[in-house]
């Protein structure tokens, strides 16, 4: 760290080892309680969250508003303090000795949706971009050269572009400053919190092309979170699907776009509206809003609205079933066999289970 | 209502809606904006048209233009704007409070924005029937309760007395619609009314203003900038550039044989469910045209893969393809060929 502050940095664990691996993870927030700090409830944002991001892939996350999926970002950044879980960093627990927060920060970058106000306005962008690996101890003429380089990279050309402040450049030009910046210290992950809703289609496009680009160039790896469900099947391998802070189903983009398995990744995906004029939705999937991630429902969190609910979801949580492959992963009583559900598998081998489908 | 009764009655195969030459610009910058530059539309009784663009298209200008909505100092307006018979810019400001609710209304984006904070929604919606018609108060209430039901919220009595923050978002927009056809108004304005809600709740919205639009003969206005929206509630569709309608047609038509270039790229551009990951996908090159220094020429072709000298030079005229399918194009021959997906692509 001191000698070299921002060398590209290495692959520890090999290929074959998880970037990020997060067991357990939970956020839950207080709500402002009455005057003698007596607690009116939480609001259970994430809720015992599990998940691996492999080398050089992009896991997709989608799910709805009050889902958790920034939350999660924002955890997963320690821009707000997990109440429990643990992150483990290409071998290395996050927050140990091994791995300061501040090491582990310089390897995982963040974009977000809002391009304005994640610039500094009183910056000029080449300064906003050269910032953080000043921090992190690069000799002011270097950081600025860099950033000068990375402009070059985001399509920016920087004598055009580097003096200009924020406030005279376009939502997609600022985009791609952020994007630049998440770069200055040549992270290996970068997590992308609709980093691309704000933006016009157009412009939409040309961003996540240069997303695409320089995940190539640089070796990157991301995690994409959404809710434009088009968009995170064209830049996803995998994809992780959350309602109420936790997570439904995670697998493989082809599985859960072709074959979901939870009732909910079904209803999401046959909500979108359709591109064919002739074959309009008839009707609407499911009803009603979510509901609130304060006191969520017991049990499955999704039964309030589930088509396939029964009296056993109501009483009993399921737990993340691994199915036929193990990377297609589905949190729902119908897929866990001996579960008391109508139709799950009564016996306890997930061959049968996977019969009754 | 009497201030309005003086409008002729149009014959039922006079369109509901007729825009000619719009313009719109707003003063009080450096430099006047041009937001809408001569649109030409028209909306039939019963028919619902999707505009969509991107943002700075002049979709939602044009469509708050229909109801006045911008201050009157700053905005400069010319042409023509026809609804149910009555020219809306020539109304006076005590027709125009007449007019809106009465004849068309409108729905918005942002239901916490839109509807009064400080009153509950039945109250807003008993105080609108009551500027337009003389009934008694429990009379409108009871008509709002039936309103409320009709857009399907569920224990409509109760939520009548619900205050606007009290609501789950899907449920405002319920409200603000039933709020929005309290007066049985023959023109809805919905600016992006679904944009904000989440997916199972959007297509939920989508489905409810077309069969409140079949079963009350409404015609609607939506804007959009989901394609997908747009095909999912519009019979005909107009794609909006630069405060332009650059094509407009039937929705079947413009979806699979578009013939504008922006509509053609706009239509490759989106990332789909039938696209190889990790293609590239096409990309309209550059951004949109400052409105307060338009080139003389065509607005796109800056932009426009199919540009010759020709379309810098002068306007384009408004080039009729089929019947009800116009394209402002020099290039619709060479666009002909240009083939956008074969596949429908759903998800």
């Amino acid at each position: 760290m001191i000698d070299t502050p921002t060398a590209p940095l290495d692959d520890v664990g090999g290929p074959a080892q998880p970037l990020l691996s997060v067991r357990g993870l939970t956020k839950h927030f207080p709500l402002k309680g009455q005057l003698l700090g007596g607690s009116a409830g939480v609001v259970r944002a994430v809720d015992d969250v599990d998940f691996t991001v492999r080398k050089g892939e992009t896991l997709g996350v989608v799910g709805e508003s009050g889902c958790g999926k920034s939350t999660t970002a924002r955890l997963l950044m320690h821009l707000i303090a997990a109440d429990t879980g643990e992150i483990v960093f290409d071998g290395c627990v996050v927050g140990s000795r091994q791995l300061p927060w501040k090491a582990f920060r310089r390897q995982v970058q963040m974009v977000f949706q809002d391009s304005y106000s994640s610039l500094n306005p009183r910056l000029t962008i080449e300064d906003s971009i050269a910032f953080a690996p000043q921090v992190h101890g690069v000799a002011r003429r270097e950081a600025v050269e860099r950033a000068r380089d990375l402009l070059t990279r985001v399509g920016l050309e920087p004598r055009r572009f580097a003096e200009r402040y924020p406030h005279e450049l376009s939502g997609g030009q600022r985009q791609r400053v952020n994007i630049a910046r998440a770069l200055a210290l040549q992270p290996r992950l970068i997590i992308l919190d609709e980093a691309v809703s704000a933006l016009d289609k157009s412009v939409e496009a040309q961003v996540l092309n240069l997303l695409l680009d320089l995940k190539d160039a640089f070796g990157l790896t991301y995690v994409f979170i959404s809710h434009d469900l088009h968009v995170v099947r064209y830049i996803s391998d995998r994809v992780m699907v959350m309602y109420l802070g936790q997570v439904a189903e995670l697998g493989p983009v082809e599985a859960i776009f072709d074959a979901p398995r939870h009732p909910y990744t079904q209803a999401l995906l046959a909500s979108m509206p359709t591109m064919d004029p002739d074959r309009r939705t008839e009707e609407a999937p499911l009803a009603g809003d979510p509901p609130n991630p304060i006191n969520p429902p017991p049990g499955c969190r999704f039964h309030t609205r589930c088509p396939h609910a029964e009296a056993v979801c109501k009483l009993k949580a399921p737990r993340v079933q691994a199915g036929s492959s193990s990377a297609h992963a589905v949190a729902c009583l119908m897929h866990e066999p001996g579960s008391g559900h109508g139709r799950a598998a009564r016996g306890d081998t997930p061959a049968m289970a996977q019969a009754a489908e | 209502m009497d201030s309005l009764a003086a409008a002729p009655m149009s014959a039922a195969t006079e369109p509901l809606v007729a825009l000619r030459d719009l313009h719109v610009s707003f003063t009080g910058g450096r430099a006047p904006v041009q937001a809408v530059n001569g649109v030409d539309l028209e909306v039939a009784r019963g028919d619902t048209v999707a505009l969509i663009g991107e943002s700075g298209s002049g979709k939602s200008v044009t469509l708050r233009s229909l109801l006045r909505l911008h201050p009157a100092q700053r905005t400069q307006m010319r042409g023509e704007i026809r609804v149910a018979g009555l020219d809306v810019l020539g109304l006076s400001a005590r027709q125009l409070a007449d007019y809106r609710g009465k004849v068309a209304s409108m729905i918005f984006q942002e239901p916490l924005l839109a509807l009064d904070p400080v009153y509950s929604v039945g109250q807003q919606i008993v105080e609108s029937i009551r500027r337009h018609e003389p009934v008694s108060a429990a009379a409108a209430r009871a008509r709002a309760l039936q309103l409320f039901e009709r857009v399907r919220i569920p224990s409509a009595a109760r939520r009548l007395d619900a205050y606007p923050h009290e609501m789950s978002g899907g449920m405002r927009q319920r409200a603000m619609i039933a709020l929005a056809l309290a007066c049985r108004p023959q023109l809805l304005l919905a600016d992006e009314p679904t944009t904000a809600l989440d997916a199972t709740v959007q297509i939920q919205i989508l489905l409810l203003l077309r069969e409140l639009q079949r079963e009350m003969g409404l015609s609607i206005i939506f804007v959009t900038h989901d394609i997908g929206a747009a095909v999912e509630v519009a019979d005909r569709i107009a794609v909006m550039y630069a405060g332009r309608i650059v094509e407009s047609g039937p929705a079947r038509t413009l979806i699979r044989a578009p013939r504008h270039p922006y509509t053609l790229a706009l239509l490759k551009g989106r990332a789909h469910g039938h696209l190889a990951r990790g293609a590239r996908l096409q990309t309209i090159q550059g951004s949109p045209p400052d409105l307060a220094a338009l080139p003389p020429g065509c607005a796109f072709a800056e932009r426009c893969a199919f540009a010759q000298d020709a379309c810098r030079a002068t306007q384009p005229p408004a080039v009729t393809l089929a019947a009800d399918h116009l394209a402002r194009c020099l290039r619709t021959e060479a666009t002909a060929v240009a083939v956008v997906d074969p596949a429908p692509c759903q998800g």
